[in-house]
């Protein structure tokens, strides 16, 4: 098991719309190994939420091997890329895509629904994540009763469930303000650190991508810049002394 | 199972969301499935109804009537002549094997007296058999004999109307009526009958021996002195009644010396058939109604479909989300007919509430018989439900094959 988690092998998607040709990615290689934290940065077209949608098994490769955790990606059909979705993959939007009128309890245990489970353990599970981004007491808020950030946390809640080798965040911050960034990346942080999981961020911010150990730049569908981050930023440490600044400015006010 | 109640919950939580949207959707099941349950309960009652009238004719009963008589090439109309006669009644009893019972009927309708009380009805002079084909049964006294008829007594047995109007309360047995001035001495009164399917008193007559009534009632005259009667009525053996028919036929022929080419100058008809063709004809009204009223069902059905399709429209960014977090192709298939079969079960629950509703309301305001089976619940409740099916697998297939990039990023 010391393989790479992700491995890409000159992968191509090509979408056809009428008799245009888009190529979105040409010819990408890559491998990701289990426990990094990768940051993918790119102009909008550039090839990086093709690369996402393939990566996170919604889509499947034109031409070129995709495997997942040694799993050929490009073999499976529609269900088994929803059950590998399921097992392997959490997934973090830009918009939180939390269902309304449902409690951020039932919001968590949604992933267990479609995995065979059992439904005695739900809750306790579903309880567990939510402690695991520190929202436990707000288990029967529904979204709407929830700020942006912690409506976050309970999406990084939902894709911890199944307990994934690999979250997908997709501008997980480009909704937020910059503290409540910072916190959502401090748990991604610790989440990388404490559990080992990989955990793959697509981001235009450079500050946001600065978290990560490393950082992929796509341009025209190649990948221009592939680099390990000298000094990476810590979200907590950063929020501690946001903190400090905070109360030494307190007895001025 | 546990997926199917997993299933059935979220649809609930979705039916929920939209109360009001939900419960105009139903209604278009909830008046389908009303509509044929009443037009159902309608048709089998107006059928129930000629069953009853059957069984109030007696079972397996014949008639037979004078026919049209042909004097020189002038033919008058059925029943107008008089070629019936005792003898005819007597010779069908005994020679036709496939009949058990005959009796002459010869009707008038008459004033009697008792006391100071007088009450018009109908008399009908027979031979004993016709208590047994009629099924009458005596409620208190002796029915009339064979011998009454033969020495032409004078007795009579009432009907219940007739010994109510007549008597108040007094006990009729071995009182004297008198009817055109001649004592007549009650032996009996009978079970009461009720009313027929079209209203008719069935308990407003007087039964006496045919003799009686010829000779003493309505006036000896020519016709009655050639023992001229008005019908036969016959019952034949079970399952016998077309032989019977045919045996009647043959026999009265021969009697009225008919050649080949001539017609006959009598009718005869089982009452039974008649019931039957009626019969046949209410199950095609029955049907007809109940065909028309499960067209607003396919109607109630097409709302569904029109609805699902909406809300699978509305929520394509989370049939999206559900894939990405590894719901299959069934998973939001059953998710969606879960919910259409929902709608269409409970719209079929309160169908079939509204439609015992209104079957009692056809027949409490209206007047008719209605009639509402278990089968036709039954049915109405798998019928609703395969509506849901029907109509819930295409929008339901549609959401269940969205692909999830697309869905996900549907605004």
């Amino acid at each position: 098991m010391d393989s790479a988690l992700i491995r890409i092998e000159h992968l191509h998607k090509t979408y056809h719309m009428g008799d245009n040709h888009v190529h979105a990615l040409r010819g990408i290689s890559l491998e990701i190994p289990r426990g990094s934290f990768v940051s993918i940065m790119g102009a909008s077209g550039s090839g990086k939420s093709t690369l996402m949608n393939i990566v996170g098994c919604l889509d499947k490769p034109s031409s070129g091997k995709y495997y997942l955790d040694n799993v050929d990606v490009g073999a499976l059909n529609r269900d088994e890329l929803a059950e590998i979705r399921n097992r392997k993959v959490g997934f973090v939007f830009q918009q939180f895509n939390l269902l309304a009128r449902t409690s951020a309890l039932e919001n968590v245990e949604l992933p267990l629904l479609y995995s065979d489970n059992d439904k005695s353990k739900f809750k306790e599970r579903a309880m567990h994540a939510l402690t695991a981004v520190g929202l436990a007491e707000r288990y029967d808020h529904h979204p709407s009763q929830l700020s942006g950030g912690q409506q976050q946390r309970v999406a990084i809640a939902r894709s911890l469930i199944n307990d994934p080798q690999l979250i997908l965040a997709d501008e997980p911050t480009g909704a937020l303000d910059s503290k409540t960034s910072v916190e959502i990346m401090g748990i991604f942080q610790k989440l990388n650190r404490e559990k080992g999981i990989s955990i793959v961020v697509v981001t235009h911010e450079p500050d946001i991508a600065h978290y990560s150990n490393r950082i992929i730049q796509f341009k025209d569908g190649h990948i221009i810049v592939d680099e390990a981050v000298k000094n990476s930023r810590n979200a907590e440490r950063e929020l501690a002394e946001w903190q400090d600044e905070v109360e030494e400015k307190e007895p001025v006010a | 199972m546990n997926k199917v109640f997993q299933s059935m919950r979220i649809a609930f939580r979705a039916l929920r969301v939209n109360k009001l949207r939900s419960a105009l959707t139903m209604l278009g099941i909830i008046i389908g499935v009303g509509a044929v349950i009443a037009m159902v309960s309608v048709g089998s009652g107006a059928t129930n109804r000629i069953h009853q009238q059957i069984a109030s004719i007696g079972s397996n009963v014949i008639i037979i009537q004078p026919g049209s008589q042909n004097f020189g090439g002038v033919r008058s109309g059925n029943g107008n002549s008089q070629t019936l006669t005792e003898d005819d009644a007597r010779a069908v009893g005994e020679e036709c094997p496939d009949v058990m019972f005959s009796t002459p009927i010869q009707q008038s309708q008459q004033q009697i007296v008792y006391g100071s009380n007088n009450w018009g009805t109908r008399i009908y002079g027979v031979s004993p058999d016709y208590l047994t084909i009629r099924d009458i049964r005596i409620e208190e006294g002796e029915p009339f004999t064979v011998d009454d008829v033969k020495s032409t007594n004078k007795v009579a047995l009432l009907g219940k109307t007739v010994a109510d109007n007549l008597f108040a309360g007094e006990d009729p047995i071995g009182k004297t009526i008198r009817i055109r001035k001649v004592p007549f001495t009650v032996v009996g009164t009978l079970v009461s009958k009720g009313q027929n399917s079209s209203g008719q008193d069935q308990d407003d007559l007087i039964v006496m021996p045919i003799t009686t009534a010829k000779k003493k009632v309505m006036g000896g005259g020519r016709a009655n002195s050639w023992q001229q009667i008005g019908q036969i009525m016959v019952q034949a053996r079970d399952g016998r009644n077309n032989n019977a028919m045919d045996e009647i036929e043959g026999l009265l022929r021969q009697r009225h010396r008919l050649q080949a080419t001539e017609d006959n100058d009598f009718q005869v008809r089982s009452l039974e058939e008649m019931a039957a063709a009626q019969e046949q004809a209410t199950q095609i009204m029955g049907l007809l109604l109940a065909s028309i009223a499960s067209v607003s069902l396919i109607v109630g059905g097409i709302g569904i479909m029109n609805i699902m399709l909406v809300s699978v429209t509305e929520r394509t960014k989370e049939i999206g989300l559900r894939q990405a977090v590894g719901a299959k192709t069934n998973d939001i298939l059953s998710q969606f007919l879960v919910e259409a079969v929902s709608l269409s079960l409970l719209g079929g629950c309160l169908g079939i509430a509204m439609g015992v509703l209104a079957s009692f309301g056809i027949s409490y305001f209206a007047g008719w018989n209605t009639l509402v089976s278990l089968p036709s619940i039954l049915a109405a409740f798998f019928f609703s439900a395969l509506v849901g099916v029907f109509f819930g697998f295409y929008p339901a297939r549609k959401a269940a094959l969205l692909d999830p990039i697309e869905a996900l990023r549907y605004e």
